[in-house]
Protein backbone atom coordinates (compact mmCIF):
# COMPACT_ATOMS: atom_id res chain seq x y z
CA UNK A 1 0.00 0.00 0.00
CA UNK A 2 1.51 3.35 -0.62
CA UNK A 3 -0.24 6.36 0.98
CA UNK A 4 0.21 10.15 0.44
CA UNK A 5 -0.30 12.54 2.80
CA UNK A 6 -0.25 16.27 2.17
CA UNK A 7 2.56 16.09 0.03
CA UNK A 8 4.05 19.25 -1.21
CA UNK A 9 6.67 20.09 -3.48
CA UNK A 10 7.77 23.07 -5.77
CA UNK A 11 10.50 24.17 -7.35
CA UNK A 12 12.10 27.78 -6.45
CA UNK A 13 8.27 29.86 -6.23
CA UNK A 14 6.67 27.20 -8.22
CA UNK A 15 4.33 24.62 -6.65
CA UNK A 16 4.75 21.84 -8.32
CA UNK A 17 2.33 19.44 -5.66
CA UNK A 18 -0.32 20.94 -3.63
CA UNK A 19 -0.86 18.95 -0.90
CA UNK A 20 -1.53 14.98 -2.21
CA UNK A 21 -3.59 12.66 -0.61
CA UNK A 22 -4.38 9.33 -1.85
CA UNK A 23 -3.72 5.83 -1.12
CA UNK A 24 -2.95 2.95 -3.51
CA UNK A 25 -3.90 -0.30 -3.10
CA UNK A 26 -1.72 -3.64 -3.42
CA UNK A 27 -1.93 -5.16 -6.55
CA UNK A 28 -3.52 -2.32 -8.32
CA UNK A 29 -2.71 -1.07 -11.45
CA UNK A 30 -2.92 2.97 -11.20
CA UNK A 31 -2.01 5.31 -13.83
CA UNK A 32 -0.93 9.05 -13.36
CA UNK A 33 -2.35 10.96 -16.58
CA UNK A 34 -3.01 14.64 -16.45
CA UNK A 35 -1.50 17.42 -18.66
CA UNK A 36 2.11 17.93 -19.06
CA UNK A 37 3.34 19.82 -16.23
CA UNK A 38 0.33 18.37 -14.08
CA UNK A 39 2.76 17.30 -11.40
CA UNK A 40 2.35 13.40 -12.65
CA UNK A 41 5.94 12.72 -13.21
CA UNK A 42 7.17 14.33 -10.02
CA UNK A 43 4.55 12.42 -8.12
CA UNK A 44 5.95 9.34 -9.46
CA UNK A 45 9.71 9.91 -8.54
CA UNK A 46 8.77 10.91 -5.17
CA UNK A 47 7.78 7.25 -4.64
CA UNK A 48 11.31 6.00 -5.22
CA UNK A 49 12.71 9.40 -3.81
CA UNK A 50 14.08 10.52 -6.97
CA UNK A 51 12.15 13.51 -6.07
CA UNK A 52 11.90 14.42 -2.45
CA UNK A 53 8.84 16.24 -1.80
CA UNK A 54 8.98 19.63 0.78
CA UNK A 55 6.64 18.40 3.37
CA UNK A 56 4.29 15.77 4.03
CA UNK A 57 4.93 12.09 4.20
CA UNK A 58 4.71 9.05 1.49
CA UNK A 59 4.04 5.62 3.63
CA UNK A 60 4.75 1.86 1.88
CA UNK A 61 3.30 -0.46 4.08
CA UNK A 62 2.82 2.23 6.77
CA UNK A 63 6.55 2.86 6.96
CA UNK A 64 7.57 6.11 6.47
CA UNK A 65 9.55 6.19 3.33
CA UNK A 66 11.94 8.87 4.09
CA UNK A 67 13.05 7.01 7.14
CA UNK A 68 14.19 4.33 4.46
CA UNK A 69 17.49 4.66 3.01
CA UNK A 70 16.97 5.51 -0.27
CA UNK A 71 19.12 3.61 -2.68
CA UNK A 72 17.32 0.49 -0.61
CA UNK A 73 14.44 1.69 -1.52
CA UNK A 74 15.06 2.03 -5.24
CA UNK A 75 16.24 -1.74 -4.96
CA UNK A 76 12.99 -2.79 -3.93
CA UNK A 77 11.08 -1.08 -6.61
CA UNK A 78 10.71 -1.51 -10.06
CA UNK A 79 12.01 1.78 -12.59
CA UNK A 80 10.67 1.94 -16.28
CA UNK A 81 11.80 4.96 -18.05
CA UNK A 82 10.64 6.17 -20.95
CA UNK A 83 14.20 6.49 -22.45
CA UNK A 84 14.14 2.82 -21.65
CA UNK A 85 18.24 3.35 -20.44
CA UNK A 86 18.89 0.40 -20.67
CA UNK A 87 22.87 0.31 -20.21
CA UNK A 88 24.91 0.07 -23.12
CA UNK A 89 27.51 -1.36 -22.01
CA UNK A 90 25.92 -4.11 -20.45
CA UNK A 91 24.20 -7.77 -22.21
CA UNK A 92 20.81 -7.92 -22.14
CA UNK A 93 21.62 -10.72 -19.16
CA UNK A 94 23.73 -8.03 -17.20
CA UNK A 95 20.79 -5.72 -17.93
CA UNK A 96 18.26 -7.51 -16.26
CA UNK A 97 20.47 -8.63 -13.27
CA UNK A 98 21.65 -5.14 -12.27
CA UNK A 99 19.30 -4.89 -9.20
CA UNK A 100 19.42 -8.44 -8.66
CA UNK A 101 23.35 -7.98 -8.83
CA UNK A 102 23.13 -4.72 -6.54
CA UNK A 103 21.33 -6.84 -3.81
CA UNK A 104 24.14 -9.60 -3.98
CA UNK A 105 21.96 -12.29 -5.26
CA UNK A 106 24.07 -15.41 -6.43
CA UNK A 107 25.62 -15.77 -9.54
CA UNK A 108 23.12 -19.34 -10.25
CA UNK A 109 20.17 -16.89 -8.83
CA UNK A 110 21.14 -14.23 -11.59
CA UNK A 111 21.63 -16.45 -14.19
CA UNK A 112 18.28 -18.66 -13.15
CA UNK A 113 16.51 -15.03 -13.02
CA UNK A 114 17.45 -14.07 -16.40
CA UNK A 115 16.08 -16.95 -18.00
CA UNK A 116 12.53 -16.82 -16.20
CA UNK A 117 12.08 -12.91 -17.54
CA UNK A 118 13.03 -13.67 -20.92
CA UNK A 119 11.49 -16.90 -20.83
CA UNK A 120 7.79 -14.70 -19.91
CA UNK A 121 8.69 -12.36 -23.08
CA UNK A 122 9.74 -15.25 -25.55
CA UNK A 123 13.70 -13.56 -26.07
CA UNK A 124 15.99 -16.61 -24.61
CA UNK A 125 17.82 -16.07 -27.46
CA UNK A 126 18.91 -12.65 -26.89
CA UNK A 127 20.29 -13.18 -23.69
CA UNK A 128 23.74 -12.27 -24.81
CA UNK A 129 23.06 -9.26 -27.21
CA UNK A 130 23.44 -5.34 -26.09
CA UNK A 131 20.41 -3.49 -26.45
CA UNK A 132 21.86 -1.12 -29.72
CA UNK A 133 21.19 -4.88 -31.37
CA UNK A 134 17.76 -4.75 -30.44
CA UNK A 135 14.50 -3.36 -31.36
CA UNK A 136 12.81 -0.57 -29.67
CA UNK A 137 9.73 -2.56 -28.80
CA UNK A 138 12.47 -5.59 -27.67
CA UNK A 139 14.46 -2.56 -25.54
CA UNK A 140 11.74 -1.52 -23.20
CA UNK A 141 10.82 -5.28 -22.78
CA UNK A 142 14.02 -5.52 -21.38
CA UNK A 143 13.48 -2.70 -19.87
CA UNK A 144 10.18 -3.94 -18.31
CA UNK A 145 12.22 -6.89 -17.05
CA UNK A 146 14.76 -5.32 -15.24
CA UNK A 147 12.21 -3.84 -13.61
CA UNK A 148 10.77 -6.51 -12.10
CA UNK A 149 14.07 -8.84 -12.11
CA UNK A 150 14.47 -8.60 -7.91
CA UNK A 151 10.55 -9.42 -7.16
CA UNK A 152 9.89 -5.76 -6.48
CA UNK A 153 6.23 -5.53 -5.32
CA UNK A 154 5.99 -2.13 -6.45
CA UNK A 155 6.88 -0.93 -9.66
CA UNK A 156 7.11 2.66 -11.09
CA UNK A 157 6.74 3.28 -14.57
CA UNK A 158 7.55 6.53 -16.15
CA UNK A 159 5.44 6.83 -19.96
CA UNK A 160 7.21 3.48 -20.70
CA UNK A 161 5.89 3.14 -23.95
CA UNK A 162 5.57 6.85 -25.21
CA UNK A 163 8.36 6.47 -27.91
CA UNK A 164 7.19 2.93 -29.43
CA UNK A 165 5.55 2.73 -32.49
CA UNK A 166 1.67 2.11 -32.13
CA UNK A 167 1.63 -1.35 -32.39
CA UNK A 168 4.62 -1.75 -30.41
CA UNK A 169 2.80 0.37 -27.87
CA UNK A 170 -0.14 -2.23 -28.06
CA UNK A 171 1.36 -4.94 -27.73
CA UNK A 172 3.93 -4.18 -24.96
CA UNK A 173 0.63 -2.91 -22.77
CA UNK A 174 -0.77 -6.36 -23.05
CA UNK A 175 2.38 -8.30 -22.29
CA UNK A 176 2.55 -5.50 -19.70
CA UNK A 177 -0.78 -5.83 -18.16
CA UNK A 178 -0.82 -9.72 -18.07
CA UNK A 179 2.57 -9.44 -15.96
CA UNK A 180 1.07 -7.31 -13.18
CA UNK A 181 -2.10 -9.65 -13.45
CA UNK A 182 0.02 -12.68 -12.84
CA UNK A 183 2.89 -11.13 -10.75
CA UNK A 184 0.16 -9.66 -9.36
CA UNK A 185 2.34 -5.98 -8.38
CA UNK A 186 1.59 -2.94 -7.86
CA UNK A 187 1.83 -0.97 -10.72
CA UNK A 188 2.24 3.27 -10.39
CA UNK A 189 2.38 4.31 -14.31
CA UNK A 190 2.29 7.81 -15.62
CA UNK A 191 1.05 8.80 -18.89
CA UNK A 192 -0.98 11.17 -21.25
CA UNK A 193 -2.29 8.70 -23.43
CA UNK A 194 -6.27 8.32 -22.15
CA UNK A 195 -6.38 5.29 -24.33
CA UNK A 196 -3.59 3.69 -22.58
CA UNK A 197 -4.73 4.98 -19.13
CA UNK A 198 -8.43 3.34 -19.78
CA UNK A 199 -6.97 0.06 -20.92
CA UNK A 200 -4.51 -0.96 -18.48
CA UNK A 201 -5.78 1.20 -15.06
CA UNK A 202 -7.43 -0.01 -11.87
CA UNK A 203 -7.36 3.26 -10.90
CA UNK A 204 -7.14 6.16 -12.63
CA UNK A 205 -5.91 9.54 -10.69
CA UNK A 206 -6.27 12.78 -13.43
CA UNK A 207 -4.03 15.08 -12.03
CA UNK A 208 -3.87 19.11 -13.13
CA UNK A 209 -1.73 21.76 -11.79
CA UNK A 210 -0.42 20.02 -8.58
CA UNK A 211 -3.71 18.50 -7.40
CA UNK A 212 -6.01 15.45 -7.92
CA UNK A 213 -8.71 16.07 -9.83
CA UNK A 214 -10.36 12.59 -10.05
CA UNK A 215 -9.29 9.44 -8.76
CA UNK A 216 -11.49 6.92 -9.78
CA UNK A 217 -11.55 3.53 -11.91
CA UNK A 218 -11.87 4.11 -15.60
CA UNK A 219 -15.53 3.36 -15.75
CA UNK A 220 -16.64 5.89 -13.47
CA UNK A 221 -14.25 8.38 -14.90
CA UNK A 222 -16.21 7.92 -18.37
CA UNK A 223 -19.33 8.33 -16.75
CA UNK A 224 -19.28 11.05 -14.27
CA UNK A 225 -15.72 12.98 -15.46
CA UNK A 226 -14.77 15.52 -13.11
CA UNK A 227 -14.27 18.53 -15.03
CA UNK A 228 -14.35 19.67 -18.28
CA UNK A 229 -10.75 19.04 -18.80
CA UNK A 230 -11.18 15.07 -17.70
CA UNK A 231 -14.35 15.14 -20.50
CA UNK A 232 -11.67 16.62 -22.90
CA UNK A 233 -9.24 14.32 -22.53
CA UNK A 234 -11.27 11.28 -22.45
CA UNK A 235 -12.54 12.80 -25.70
CA UNK A 236 -12.45 10.36 -28.43
CA UNK A 237 -12.44 7.56 -25.58
CA UNK A 238 -16.27 7.85 -24.98
CA UNK A 239 -17.63 5.86 -27.26
CA UNK A 240 -15.36 2.78 -26.20
CA UNK A 241 -17.75 2.52 -22.75
CA UNK A 242 -20.96 0.97 -23.23
CA UNK A 243 -23.13 3.63 -24.98
CA UNK A 244 -25.77 4.47 -22.39
CA UNK A 245 -28.36 2.00 -23.20
CA UNK A 246 -31.54 3.28 -21.52
CA UNK A 247 -34.17 4.36 -23.61
CA UNK A 248 -34.27 7.63 -21.52
CA UNK A 249 -30.95 8.72 -22.56
CA UNK A 250 -32.22 9.09 -26.06
CA UNK A 251 -35.81 10.56 -25.79
CA UNK A 252 -37.08 14.11 -26.33
CA UNK A 253 -38.42 15.47 -23.19
CA UNK A 254 -40.03 18.25 -24.31
CA UNK A 255 -43.36 17.06 -25.86
CA UNK A 256 -46.75 18.15 -26.42
CA UNK A 257 -49.21 16.63 -24.46
CA UNK A 258 -53.09 17.64 -24.18
CA UNK A 259 -55.35 16.12 -21.66
CA UNK A 260 -57.85 14.40 -22.43
CA UNK A 261 -60.90 16.54 -21.90
CA UNK A 262 -59.59 19.77 -24.37
CA UNK A 263 -61.60 20.59 -27.58
CA UNK A 264 -61.16 19.58 -30.76
CA UNK A 265 -60.14 23.22 -32.03
CA UNK A 266 -57.87 23.44 -29.40
CA UNK A 267 -55.90 20.38 -30.13
CA UNK A 268 -55.61 21.02 -33.85
CA UNK A 269 -54.83 24.32 -33.05
CA UNK A 270 -51.72 23.14 -30.77
CA UNK A 271 -50.65 20.20 -33.33
CA UNK A 272 -50.33 23.33 -36.51
CA UNK A 273 -48.38 25.81 -33.77
CA UNK A 274 -46.23 22.63 -32.54
CA UNK A 275 -45.80 21.30 -36.22
CA UNK A 276 -47.19 18.06 -35.46
CA UNK A 277 -49.55 15.48 -37.00
CA UNK A 278 -50.54 13.77 -33.27
CA UNK A 279 -50.43 14.66 -29.95
CA UNK A 280 -50.16 12.90 -26.49
CA UNK A 281 -53.22 12.83 -24.59
CA UNK A 282 -53.71 12.41 -20.91
CA UNK A 283 -55.85 11.84 -18.78
CA UNK A 284 -57.38 14.05 -15.39
CA UNK A 285 -54.04 12.83 -12.77
CA UNK A 286 -51.60 13.50 -16.06
CA UNK A 287 -51.46 9.59 -16.65
CA UNK A 288 -50.90 8.53 -20.48
CA UNK A 289 -54.07 7.90 -22.74
CA UNK A 290 -52.99 7.56 -26.12
CA UNK A 291 -52.94 9.78 -29.00
CA UNK A 292 -54.92 11.67 -31.48
CA UNK A 293 -54.04 12.35 -35.01
CA UNK A 294 -54.79 14.99 -37.22
CA UNK A 295 -56.41 13.01 -39.23
CA UNK A 296 -58.84 11.56 -36.98
CA UNK A 297 -59.76 14.60 -35.81
CA UNK A 298 -60.46 16.11 -39.55
CA UNK A 299 -62.35 12.97 -40.01
CA UNK A 300 -64.58 12.95 -36.86
CA UNK A 301 -63.91 15.89 -35.00
CA UNK A 302 -66.54 18.21 -36.49
CA UNK A 303 -69.38 16.92 -34.27
CA UNK A 304 -67.34 16.16 -30.94
CA UNK A 305 -66.79 18.53 -27.84
CA UNK A 306 -64.02 17.04 -26.99
CA UNK A 307 -61.15 14.67 -28.34
CA UNK A 308 -61.90 11.41 -25.78
CA UNK A 309 -63.51 9.41 -28.32
CA UNK A 310 -60.48 10.05 -30.78
CA UNK A 311 -58.26 8.37 -28.59
CA UNK A 312 -56.22 5.82 -30.39
CA UNK A 313 -53.80 3.19 -28.06
CA UNK A 314 -51.68 2.78 -31.45
CA UNK A 315 -48.14 4.02 -30.10
CA UNK A 316 -45.82 1.76 -28.74
CA UNK A 317 -44.72 2.23 -25.47
CA UNK A 318 -41.74 1.72 -23.65
CA UNK A 319 -40.76 2.36 -19.62
CA UNK A 320 -38.02 4.12 -18.31
CA UNK A 321 -35.40 1.80 -17.74
CA UNK A 322 -36.07 0.09 -20.65
CA UNK A 323 -33.77 -1.01 -23.24
CA UNK A 324 -33.46 1.70 -25.76
CA UNK A 325 -32.98 -1.07 -28.76
CA UNK A 326 -35.85 -2.44 -27.92
CA UNK A 327 -37.23 0.91 -29.04
CA UNK A 328 -34.82 1.45 -31.94
CA UNK A 329 -35.60 -2.08 -33.48
CA UNK A 330 -39.13 -1.25 -33.30
CA UNK A 331 -38.92 2.50 -34.93
CA UNK A 332 -36.53 1.16 -37.77
CA UNK A 333 -38.75 -1.68 -38.47
CA UNK A 334 -42.01 -0.56 -38.47
CA UNK A 335 -41.76 2.96 -40.00
CA UNK A 336 -43.47 4.12 -37.17
CA UNK A 337 -42.39 7.49 -36.08
CA UNK A 338 -42.02 7.35 -32.35
CA UNK A 339 -42.17 5.60 -29.21
CA UNK A 340 -43.80 7.14 -25.84
CA UNK A 341 -41.34 6.85 -23.10
CA UNK A 342 -43.66 6.37 -19.38
CA UNK A 343 -42.52 6.99 -16.09
CA UNK A 344 -43.66 4.37 -13.70
CA UNK A 345 -46.55 6.49 -12.94
CA UNK A 346 -48.03 6.23 -16.19
CA UNK A 347 -47.08 9.99 -16.61
CA UNK A 348 -45.10 10.59 -19.82
CA UNK A 349 -41.50 10.99 -19.90
CA UNK A 350 -40.92 11.86 -23.54
CA UNK A 351 -40.35 9.88 -26.60
CA UNK A 352 -38.15 8.44 -28.75
CA UNK A 353 -37.47 9.21 -32.63
CA UNK A 354 -35.89 8.16 -35.27
CA UNK A 355 -33.99 11.08 -34.60
CA UNK A 356 -32.82 9.73 -31.43
CA UNK A 357 -31.16 6.46 -33.24
CA UNK A 358 -29.71 9.03 -35.71
CA UNK A 359 -28.04 10.39 -32.42
CA UNK A 360 -26.99 7.40 -30.92
CA UNK A 361 -25.46 5.99 -34.03
CA UNK A 362 -23.66 8.69 -34.77
CA UNK A 363 -22.26 9.24 -31.15
CA UNK A 364 -21.17 5.63 -30.94
CA UNK A 365 -19.31 6.09 -34.74
CA UNK A 366 -17.77 9.90 -34.42
CA UNK A 367 -17.90 10.05 -30.29
CA UNK A 368 -18.66 12.52 -28.01
CA UNK A 369 -18.90 15.70 -29.97
CA UNK A 370 -18.72 18.08 -27.13
CA UNK B 1 74.72 5.96 -42.04
CA UNK B 2 76.74 3.02 -40.99
CA UNK B 3 79.67 5.76 -39.10
CA UNK B 4 76.47 7.40 -38.01
CA UNK B 5 75.34 4.82 -36.20
CA UNK B 6 78.48 3.68 -34.97
CA UNK B 7 78.97 6.93 -33.30
CA UNK B 8 75.39 7.84 -32.05
CA UNK B 9 74.05 4.18 -32.08
CA UNK B 10 74.56 3.58 -28.37
CA UNK B 11 73.68 6.61 -27.40
CA UNK B 12 70.31 6.98 -29.30
CA UNK B 13 69.33 3.76 -28.01
CA UNK B 14 69.65 5.06 -24.58
CA UNK B 15 68.02 8.46 -25.38
CA UNK B 16 65.34 6.56 -26.94
CA UNK B 17 64.96 4.63 -23.56
CA UNK B 18 65.01 7.09 -20.70
CA UNK B 19 62.75 9.47 -23.21
CA UNK B 20 60.02 6.03 -23.07
CA UNK B 21 60.35 6.34 -19.40
CA UNK B 22 59.90 9.62 -19.04
CA UNK B 23 57.10 9.40 -21.34
CA UNK B 24 55.65 6.09 -19.65
CA UNK B 25 56.21 7.51 -15.80
CA UNK B 26 54.69 11.25 -16.47
CA UNK B 27 51.49 9.83 -18.61
CA UNK B 28 50.57 7.13 -16.17
CA UNK B 29 50.97 9.53 -13.35
CA UNK B 30 48.84 12.07 -15.49
CA UNK B 31 46.53 9.54 -16.47
CA UNK B 32 45.81 8.85 -12.72
CA UNK B 33 45.35 12.50 -11.74
CA UNK B 34 43.63 13.39 -14.59
CA UNK B 35 41.09 10.88 -14.11
CA UNK B 36 40.82 11.73 -10.49
CA UNK B 37 40.45 15.27 -10.91
CA UNK B 38 38.15 14.70 -14.04
CA UNK B 39 35.61 12.90 -11.40
CA UNK B 40 35.58 15.08 -8.96
CA UNK B 41 35.27 18.17 -10.84
CA UNK B 42 32.26 16.03 -12.66
CA UNK B 43 30.67 15.80 -9.57
CA UNK B 44 30.42 19.85 -8.86
CA UNK B 45 29.84 20.73 -12.45
CA UNK B 46 28.86 24.21 -11.10
CA UNK B 47 32.60 24.56 -10.34
CA UNK B 48 34.18 23.36 -13.37
CA UNK B 49 33.01 27.13 -15.05
CA UNK B 50 35.91 28.48 -12.44
CA UNK B 51 38.19 25.90 -12.63
CA UNK B 52 38.37 24.75 -16.01
CA UNK B 53 39.30 28.27 -17.34
CA UNK B 54 42.00 28.28 -15.10
CA UNK B 55 43.27 25.22 -15.71
CA UNK B 56 43.11 25.94 -19.48
CA UNK B 57 45.23 29.63 -18.60
CA UNK B 58 47.67 27.15 -16.63
CA UNK B 59 47.87 24.60 -19.82
CA UNK B 60 49.07 27.75 -22.08
CA UNK B 61 52.47 28.29 -19.69
CA UNK B 62 55.38 27.08 -21.88
CA UNK B 63 56.39 23.74 -20.84
CA UNK B 64 59.88 25.35 -20.91
CA UNK B 65 59.30 28.03 -18.49
CA UNK B 66 57.47 25.36 -16.22
CA UNK B 67 60.14 23.15 -16.23
CA UNK B 68 62.68 26.01 -16.06
CA UNK B 69 60.32 26.81 -13.12
CA UNK B 70 60.54 23.70 -11.26
CA UNK B 71 64.07 23.08 -11.76
CA UNK B 72 64.88 26.15 -10.04
CA UNK B 73 62.84 24.73 -7.05
CA UNK B 74 64.04 21.26 -7.22
CA UNK B 75 67.02 21.08 -8.86
CA UNK B 76 68.46 18.74 -11.67
CA UNK B 77 66.52 15.63 -10.53
CA UNK B 78 64.27 13.76 -12.63
CA UNK B 79 61.65 14.71 -10.75
CA UNK B 80 61.73 17.94 -12.01
CA UNK B 81 61.09 16.55 -15.49
CA UNK B 82 58.42 13.90 -14.45
CA UNK B 83 56.26 16.54 -12.39
CA UNK B 84 56.32 18.90 -15.11
CA UNK B 85 55.44 16.44 -17.58
CA UNK B 86 52.90 14.70 -15.19
CA UNK B 87 50.99 18.04 -14.95
CA UNK B 88 50.62 18.74 -18.29
CA UNK B 89 50.05 14.98 -19.38
CA UNK B 90 47.48 15.54 -16.60
CA UNK B 91 45.25 18.23 -18.36
CA UNK B 92 43.88 16.51 -21.34
CA UNK B 93 42.82 13.70 -19.51
CA UNK B 94 41.29 15.70 -16.83
CA UNK B 95 39.26 17.43 -19.35
CA UNK B 96 38.10 14.86 -21.69
CA UNK B 97 37.15 12.81 -18.06
CA UNK B 98 35.08 15.80 -17.12
CA UNK B 99 32.99 16.01 -20.74
CA UNK B 100 33.12 12.08 -21.11
CA UNK B 101 31.32 11.62 -17.69
CA UNK B 102 28.84 15.03 -18.46
CA UNK B 103 28.18 13.79 -21.82
CA UNK B 104 26.57 10.53 -20.94
CA UNK B 105 22.81 10.27 -21.27
CA UNK B 106 20.55 11.24 -18.56
CA UNK B 107 18.66 8.51 -18.78
CA UNK B 108 21.57 6.18 -18.31
CA UNK B 109 22.35 7.86 -14.63
CA UNK B 110 18.76 8.08 -14.18
CA UNK B 111 17.77 4.46 -14.38
CA UNK B 112 21.20 3.41 -12.69
CA UNK B 113 19.98 5.68 -9.96
CA UNK B 114 16.03 4.48 -10.40
CA UNK B 115 17.64 0.96 -10.23
CA UNK B 116 19.22 1.40 -6.84
CA UNK B 117 22.66 2.28 -7.43
CA UNK B 118 25.12 4.34 -5.11
CA UNK B 119 26.21 6.94 -6.48
CA UNK B 120 29.68 5.47 -6.47
CA UNK B 121 28.41 2.77 -8.53
CA UNK B 122 26.43 5.11 -11.15
CA UNK B 123 30.23 6.12 -11.49
CA UNK B 124 31.78 2.81 -11.80
CA UNK B 125 29.53 1.05 -13.58
CA UNK B 126 27.62 3.27 -15.58
CA UNK B 127 29.46 6.75 -16.36
CA UNK B 128 32.70 5.65 -16.81
CA UNK B 129 32.49 2.76 -18.94
CA UNK B 130 30.31 4.98 -20.93
CA UNK B 131 33.02 7.97 -21.07
CA UNK B 132 35.72 5.30 -21.38
CA UNK B 133 35.87 6.12 -25.21
CA UNK B 134 36.05 10.07 -24.35
CA UNK B 135 38.61 9.06 -21.66
CA UNK B 136 40.78 7.11 -23.86
CA UNK B 137 41.30 9.49 -26.42
CA UNK B 138 41.95 12.33 -23.82
CA UNK B 139 45.05 9.66 -23.32
CA UNK B 140 46.13 9.43 -26.46
CA UNK B 141 46.61 13.37 -26.49
CA UNK B 142 48.36 13.23 -23.56
CA UNK B 143 50.52 10.93 -24.74
CA UNK B 144 51.63 11.83 -27.61
CA UNK B 145 52.09 15.49 -26.80
CA UNK B 146 54.20 14.36 -23.47
CA UNK B 147 56.68 12.28 -26.13
CA UNK B 148 57.72 15.74 -27.67
CA UNK B 149 57.49 17.44 -24.57
CA UNK B 150 60.26 15.54 -22.94
CA UNK B 151 62.39 16.78 -25.47
CA UNK B 152 62.77 19.49 -22.96
CA UNK B 153 64.23 17.33 -20.26
CA UNK B 154 67.62 17.56 -21.85
CA UNK B 155 67.11 21.07 -21.19
CA UNK B 156 67.91 20.55 -17.82
CA UNK B 157 70.43 18.19 -18.64
CA UNK B 158 68.31 15.30 -18.12
CA UNK B 159 68.81 13.31 -21.29
CA UNK B 160 66.37 12.10 -23.68
CA UNK B 161 66.40 12.49 -27.31
CA UNK B 162 65.82 16.36 -26.77
CA UNK B 163 70.07 15.83 -26.17
CA UNK B 164 69.85 15.21 -30.05
CA UNK B 165 68.18 17.83 -30.71
CA UNK B 166 69.31 20.54 -28.94
CA UNK B 167 73.06 19.65 -29.83
CA UNK B 168 72.04 19.86 -33.38
CA UNK B 169 70.62 23.23 -32.97
CA UNK B 170 73.33 24.67 -31.33
CA UNK B 171 76.18 23.17 -33.65
CA UNK B 172 73.44 23.95 -36.64
CA UNK B 173 73.91 19.94 -37.67
CA UNK B 174 70.69 18.94 -39.22
CA UNK B 175 71.77 15.32 -38.69
CA UNK B 176 71.51 15.32 -35.00
CA UNK B 177 68.22 17.27 -35.31
CA UNK B 178 66.64 14.60 -37.46
CA UNK B 179 68.67 12.11 -34.95
CA UNK B 180 66.35 13.48 -32.36
CA UNK B 181 63.44 14.40 -34.01
CA UNK B 182 62.45 10.69 -36.01
CA UNK B 183 62.99 8.92 -33.70
CA UNK B 184 60.34 11.24 -31.29
CA UNK B 185 58.16 10.71 -34.23
CA UNK B 186 58.11 7.03 -34.52
CA UNK B 187 57.61 7.08 -30.68
CA UNK B 188 54.55 9.22 -30.49
CA UNK B 189 52.71 7.16 -33.63
CA UNK B 190 53.95 3.60 -31.23
CA UNK B 191 52.09 5.34 -28.83
CA UNK B 192 48.92 6.17 -30.44
CA UNK B 193 48.75 2.60 -32.30
CA UNK B 194 48.60 0.91 -28.87
CA UNK B 195 46.63 3.44 -27.45
CA UNK B 196 44.28 3.02 -29.62
CA UNK B 197 44.57 -1.12 -29.66
CA UNK B 198 43.60 -0.35 -25.76
CA UNK B 199 40.59 1.96 -27.22
CA UNK B 200 39.41 -0.83 -28.86
CA UNK B 201 39.84 -3.69 -26.16
CA UNK B 202 38.19 -1.53 -23.77
CA UNK B 203 35.18 -0.29 -25.51
CA UNK B 204 32.08 -2.60 -24.67
CA UNK B 205 31.22 -4.46 -27.87
CA UNK B 206 27.70 -2.96 -27.03
CA UNK B 207 29.15 1.03 -27.23
CA UNK B 208 31.03 0.23 -30.52
CA UNK B 209 28.20 1.46 -32.98
CA UNK B 210 27.99 4.33 -31.27
CA UNK B 211 29.82 7.41 -32.49
CA UNK B 212 32.23 7.74 -30.66
CA UNK B 213 33.29 11.66 -29.60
Amino acid sequence: MIEFKHVNKSYGKTPILKDLNFTIGDGQFVILIGPSGCGKTTTLKTINRLIEPDSGTICIDGKDIHTTDKVQLRRHIGYVIQQIGLFPNMTVAQNICVVPKLLKYSKARCDEIVHEMLHMVGMEQHADKYPSELSGGQQQRIGVLRALAASPPIVLMDEPFGALDPMTRETLQDEVKSLQQKLNKTIVFVTHDMGEALKLADVIIFMEGGRIVQMASPEEMLEHPATDLVRSFLGKHSPETPVPSKVESFMRTNVISVKKNRGIRECAERMARGNVDTLLVTDESGRYAGVVSIGDIRHWGRDLANIEPLIRQTARTARVGDDAKESFDYLLDSGANYVVVLNDDDTIAGIVTKTSVARSVADSLWGDAK
Amino acid sequence: MKELFDTYGALLIRAVGIHTVYVLISVVIGFILGLLFGILLSRVPRWSGIILPIVSVFQTIPGLAFIGLLFLWLGMVPATVIIALSIYAMFPVMKNTYTGILGVDKKYTEAARGCGMSPVQTLIRVELPLALPTIIAGLRMAAIYTVSWTVLASMIGLGGLGDFVYQGTSSNNNTLILLGAIPAAILAILIGALIDLLQKKVTPRGLKKEVRR
